[in-house]
């Protein structure tokens, strides 16, 4: 049984993180990180069966996890170091010159816990079907995970990874939408609107879950059912309803936080809505 | 000649020898092909290896994509299609899921070049070998004839890392050991001489074997060297060479920007700059026709080479 108040707690220390680390090297993407904490934190606090102190590349026998949408990297990382994969000192080169901590992830630092690069977006899906792929090949009956925000799914990739998924069974796959309405110009439905979206996931064959990814227990039972859900010859989508910015009251309700870092002022007013829970790095 | 084709093949061919024997020597490897199978000679390991074979249609990002998350799981895709969709098309992809996470995916590209033929510019890629030897992390092979192809397919397999493999789709001429081993960035010193060196890769190799014999004929001497990978580049065998000869003629089926040239030219500029003379598609497009027409028409027969070789002793 998930700790629920444990996890909370874990989440809000993850938001305090993703806040300080991008106001050092004032820069980064605040929005998506806040509004999925609650998603990364269930996700390595509670689902995945992960060897944080082993990491291996190849990940066999383990649970795996890709970020399409590389640039949550800041609560990834916060996630990532909290879970011991590398030490939360660490956290504070976020960015910066020298570092392990790319603006987006990639393996070609080799910082524990990270198997593809990611930035571009749309193709974390087909990487992810590849991963699952080789997993059913090996025989190896662990689950794979992978995030998308939802503009990203305007990308062409997305739909030949999401036909292919269907087409060839792909059913130890559960992959995530950040369904926070939002993108850099503005309203996803106002850019380019994806329309009926578990419409649109439903006929190219997947399973369709849908949640409020900030609701902690809610977020973990839908996890769960989808995990439940494996094995049965579909891919499944989790639909996550998020709020960007979560977690800090300027930054919600709007598009603009999506890649800015706050001011002094901002961010005193930000850590002040997130208490230290866990302790800071 | 010294050298004697066994009969004209196919590279792609040896492609599909090679793919068929790493099927039954390596179980890791795995095959995806993007609605190509036959063009790509993939049968005889689809065949063999149903399981170990992904046919992704026409969706050439995911099979990028696809190929980066099977290496996770300690697998080795082979990833074929034509030269230009497994490039140009999918080049971001290949750039941060293959080249910046340095994944071991074996890009296949065939129908590279002219000689695919009547397909014409859209299919014709003479700008690959440039953009795949610009990423960082990726070897960029380009082997000669069908044992060549073969030879390099099984020896990517054994080498850890991104590998774009070039190959065509006409018959020519076969003329390297059946049993040869490949060793990467490693060039073949085809032939001996001291008047010229004549760098080829790909199909341009036997021309240029052709080129240095009605070179003999008029009393000029030509040195043949095969450059199969274009990156990391066999340094050594060009700087022996050309301190030699002190001069070098390049032949490529490919744009003179970016291609096999431009890596000679960068080498001998920096440490033994010589008078140089390439033969190469010169920033033009291709189009419809048979192989053999449009090699005449682009300048890059046998004859181009020869005269590129007479200009370039006289700048001595
Ligand atoms: C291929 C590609 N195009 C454009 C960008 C620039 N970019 C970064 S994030 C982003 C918006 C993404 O929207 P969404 O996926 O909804 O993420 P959110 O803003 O909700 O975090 C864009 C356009 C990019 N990183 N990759
Ligand atoms: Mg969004």
């Amino acid at each position: 049984m998930a700790d629920i108040e444990f996890l909370k707690k874990m989440a809000t220390q993850v938001r305090r993180d993703v806040i300080r680390m991008i106001h050092k090297p004032s820069s980064g993407h605040p929005g998506g990180s806040l509004g999925c904490a609650d998603f990364f934190t269930a996700l390595y606090f509670d689902v995945l069966k992960i060897d944080p102190k082993n990491f291996t590349m190849d990940g066999i026998g383990e649970d795996l996890f890709f970020l399409s949408n590389g640039h949550l990297s800041a609560a990834w990382y916060s996630v990532l170091a909290r879970k011991g994969y590398f030490d939360i000192k660490e956290l504070s080169t976020f960015r910066l010159i020298n570092s392990r901590l790319q603006g987006h992830p990639t393996p070609a630092e080799h910082l524990p816990g990270i198997r593809i690069a990611s930035g571009s977006l749309g193709q974390g899906l087909s990487v992810a079907c590849g991963a699952a792929l080789a997993k059913k090949l090996n025989g190896d009956n662990h689950l794979v995970f992978s995030l998308h925000g939802d503009g990203e799914l305007q990308e062409g990739q997305i739909w030949e990874a999401a036909i292919f998924a269907a087409a060839k069974k792909i059913d130890n796959l559960i992959s995530t939408v950040d369904y926070n309405g939002k993108q850099i110009d503005g309203p996803v439905d106002q850019v380019n609107t994806l329309g009926d979206l578990k419409g649109k996931w439903t006929t190219f064959g997947w399973e369709v879950l849908e949640t409020n990814g900030n609701n902690m227990k809610e977020l973990l039972a839908t996890i769960n059912k989808a995990k439940s859900l494996t094995g049965k010859g579909k891919p499944i989508v989790i639909l996550m309803h998020t709020e960007m910015g979560m977690g800090v009251d300027f930054m919600m309700g709007t598009h603009k936080w999506h890649g800015k870092a706050p001011n002094e002022e901002e961010f005193e007013r930000a850590m002040a809505q997130l208490p230290e829970t866990i302790g800071d790095f | 000649m010294k050298y004697t084709s066994t009969g004209n093949k196919d590279t792609r061919s040896g492609f599909g020898a090679g793919l068929h024997e790493l099927g039954k020597t390596n179980p890791n490897v795995v095959a995806l092909c993007a609605d190509l199978v036959g063009s790509l000679k993939m049968e005889d390991f689809i065949k063999e290896n149903p399981e170990r074979f992904i046919q992704t249609g026409i969706a050439e990002a995911n099979m990028i994509g696809l190929s980066a998350g099977l290496t996770i799981g300690g697998k080795i895709p082979f990833a074929g299609t034509f030269a230009a969709f497994a490039t140009g098309r999918v080049y971001d992809q290949i750039r941060q899921s293959v080249a910046y996470s340095n994944k071991n995916v074996k890009i296949c590209a065939s129908h590279a070049g002219l000689t695919l033929g009547e397909d014409g510019a859209t299919h014709q890629m003479l700008e690959d070998i440039g953009l795949m030897k610009m990423l960082p992390n990726m070897t960029v092979i380009v082997p000669c004839d069908y044992n060549q192809t073969k030879a390099a397919t099984i020896a990517i397999a054994e080498y850890v890392g991104p590998v774009y493999l070039r190959f065509g789709r006409p018959a020519v001429p076969n003329f390297t050991p059946a049993d040869q081993k490949f060793v990467i960035g490693k060039a073949n010193m085809l032939t001996e001489g001291s008047d010229v060196t004549i760098i080829a890769t790909g199909h341009l190799v036997w021309k240029a074997l052709e080129a240095a014999d009605v070179l003999a004929e008029k009393g000029i001497s030509a040195e043949v060297i095969n450059i199969h990978t274009i990156k990391p580049i066999d340094e050594e065998a060009i700087l022996k060479s050309v301190s030699k000869t002190r001069c070098v003629v390049t032949a490529e089926e490919h744009m003179l920007n970016g291609g096999l040239g431009d890596s000679v030219a960068q080498i001998l500029s920096r440490k033994l700059p010589s008078p140089m003379e390439m033969v190469g598609v010169n920033d033009v497009f291709g189009e419809s026709g048979k192989p053999n027409e449009l090699m005449v028409k682009y300048g890059l027969d046998t004859p181009n080479i020869v005269e590129a070789a007479q200009k370039v002793i006289k700048r001595k």
